[in-house]
């Protein structure tokens, strides 16, 4: 079962309610993403936690036999 | 001790036999996912010298290194024992050059020069 962008958006956003979120889609089979988010909470924090925590927010969907999305292309900074 | 911890404690042992370990979907001759591969193919440009596991072989390794590290995707790459990241953080560490620093740091060799023609190649 593949993922819509806005499925993704929304799935951050009920984690990262302020922030800006571009999702683009890579490959047009719902399974290859990119997704850039800025968010305050990210400040002072290294990539590895940044992206820990958005990908704490997608609860899953990530790769494995159960995950939906296979690759999201992941950039995550503070706002500056 | 649960089977769990077995696989973790197998993982500890790998991460702190050798210095840089990447797990990964094939091997690094012959890596079968181009998220691996682009991460061992830097490897293997630079000359670092890594062991690899692939996770494919073993089901258990590949949940188990996501439980590991908190994180739901492999490559997995680790220096000293430490998670630096995936395919993304890699990309970002080799064209900025923190990825050398962090070798310099931890007294892995690789091939400068190298690592300058991915970065100049990269633009």
């Amino acid at each position: 079962m593949a993922m819509q962008a806005h499925d993704i958006e929304a799935l951050i956003r009920e984690s990262f309610p302020d922030a800006s979120i571009t999702i683009t889609d890579l490959a047009g089979d719902g399974n290859h993403y990119a997704a850039e988010v800025i968010d305050e909470s990210f400040r002072g924090k290294n990539r590895v936690q940044q992206q820990r925590a958005v990908y704490a927010a997608l609860k899953g969907k990530m790769d494995g036999p159960a995950g939906e999305l296979h690759a999201l292309a992941l950039t995550t900074k503070a706002p500056a | 001790m649960t089977e769990t911890t077995d696989i973790a404690s197998q993982i500890q042992q790998t991460i702190t036999a050798n210095d840089v370990v990447l797990y990964m979907k094939g091997t690094k001759e012959m890596p079968q996912c181009g998220f691996s591969s682009r991460v061992a193919g830097v490897l293997n440009y630079m000359g670092v010298n890594f062991a690899d596991v692939n996770v494919l072989a073993d089901d258990s390794i590949r949940q188990g290194i996501k439980d590991f590290s908190d994180w739901p995707t492999v490559p997995q790459l680790y220096v000293k024992g430490e998670f630096v990241g995936g395919c993304d953080i890699i990309t970002e560490m080799t064209l900025s050059g923190e990825l050398d620093t962090l070798f310099d740091e931890n007294g892995v060799a690789y091939d400068k020069d190298a690592a300058n023609k991915i970065r100049e190649a990269n633009g």
